[in-house]
């Protein structure tokens, strides 16, 4: 019982992401050539909303529904790998049009072949686990 | 009723990704699709190979059901909550992916250019999903995020890595769409 909270929250997410286009291919492609404001809409109004309410829960200290207080763990410092596995992930992102979240609410509307695409950024993940002590961090 | 069914505005879609994040943070948790990739390595037993794939992957059982409830909800969309509007794309980007080759466009929510059966199962087709989704898998996991992980949660909490790993998201799409992808398909 307790998962099936995260079960309509993923649903919840695969509706929104496919009604507002977020997993088109075609959407992503406009976005990189700034042709649109559509995508910018849905990240900047996403990121405002955001902020405001990341700083309110910060502000009120605002609890979780186990009782403790909701704590947002910051990213490692770093600067190397953000702007390098960045550009990794983006290249992948523009030739892919989906993201981690939209590659799987694909597979839901039918795309099948977006499988390998999964099964690829599975093998990615782990070829980084395994080299990672040699990469700059 | 014929809202539902109609594509969603961003001023609608942006605030209802907000609102996703927020209730993962209620629950205690995060908001990070990519994270998935490395549990199921995990489950996988990568961990024989590397201590990164060493932990215990049943406390992210959560976030393996939001991608079960994420597939469903893709589901749900095409089967009951769609009307079958094409995407309204700019008139330039229409005329730019002509020049790619690519006909049709926003027809379907994908490119049948890149990911019909047909466009998959030659040499070239199924290197670029191949590829794609290698430098998807690895960039995510080397910038600790994604798209859900930094843009939307790590830029909401004003964390300066995040803005970085944006930064870089944009010099590598920029790169393959005004670069890359014109060398990869030519009309």
């Amino acid at each position: 019982m307790k998962l099936l909270k995260y079960l309509l929250v993923g649903m919840f997410f695969g509706i929104v992401l496919v009604k507002s286009e977020a997993v088109s291919w075609y959407r992503i492609y406009e976005m990189f050539k700034f042709q649109s404001f559509h995508m910018y809409g849905i990240i900047g109004s996403a990121v405002l909303l955001g902020v405001i309410a990341v700083a309110l829960i910060k502000l009120l200290g605002l609890r979780s529904i186990e009782g403790q207080k909701i704590n947002i763990r910051p990213k490692e410092k770093g600067f190397i790998r953000y702007l390098l596995g960045g550009s990794i992930f983006g290249l992948g992102w523009a030739l892919a049009g989906a993201c981690p979240g939209p590659m799987y609410i694909l597979v839901g509307t039918g795309v099948f072949s977006m499988l390998i695409v999964i099964i690829a950024a599975i093998l990615g993940t782990f070829v980084y686990g395994v080299i990672r002590e040699k990469l700059p961090h | 009723m014929d809202y539902l069914l109609q594509p969603w505005p961003w001023y609608v879609s942006g605030p209802l990704i907000t609102f996703i994040m927020l209730l993962l943070f209620y629950f205690g948790k995060s908001f990070g699709m990519s994270s998935n990739l490395r549990t199921l390595c995990s489950m996988g037993g990568a961990g024989k190979y590397a201590d990164f794939f060493r932990f215990d992957w049943k406390a992210q059982r959560w976030n393996l059901v939001v991608v079960v409830g994420a597939i469903l909800g893709g589901f749900i969309t095409v089967q009951f909550l769609s009307d079958g509007s094409t995407i309204d794309l700019s008139s330039n980007t229409i005329n730019d992916l002509k020049t790619l080759g690519f006909t049709n466009a926003g027809e379907a929510l994908l490119p049948p250019e890149i990911f019909s059966w047909d466009a998959v199962l030659s040499l070239k087709g199924l290197s670029i999903l191949v590829i794609a989704g290698f430098l998807v898998g690895f960039g995510t996991r080397y910038a600790g995020g994604c798209t859900s992980g930094h843009a939307i949660s790590g830029l909401s909490n004003l964390q300066k890595p995040s803005l970085v790993a944006v930064i870089g998201f944009f010099i590598g799409g920029l790169l393959m769409t005004h670069f890359i992808l014109p060398l990869i398909f030519t009309a």
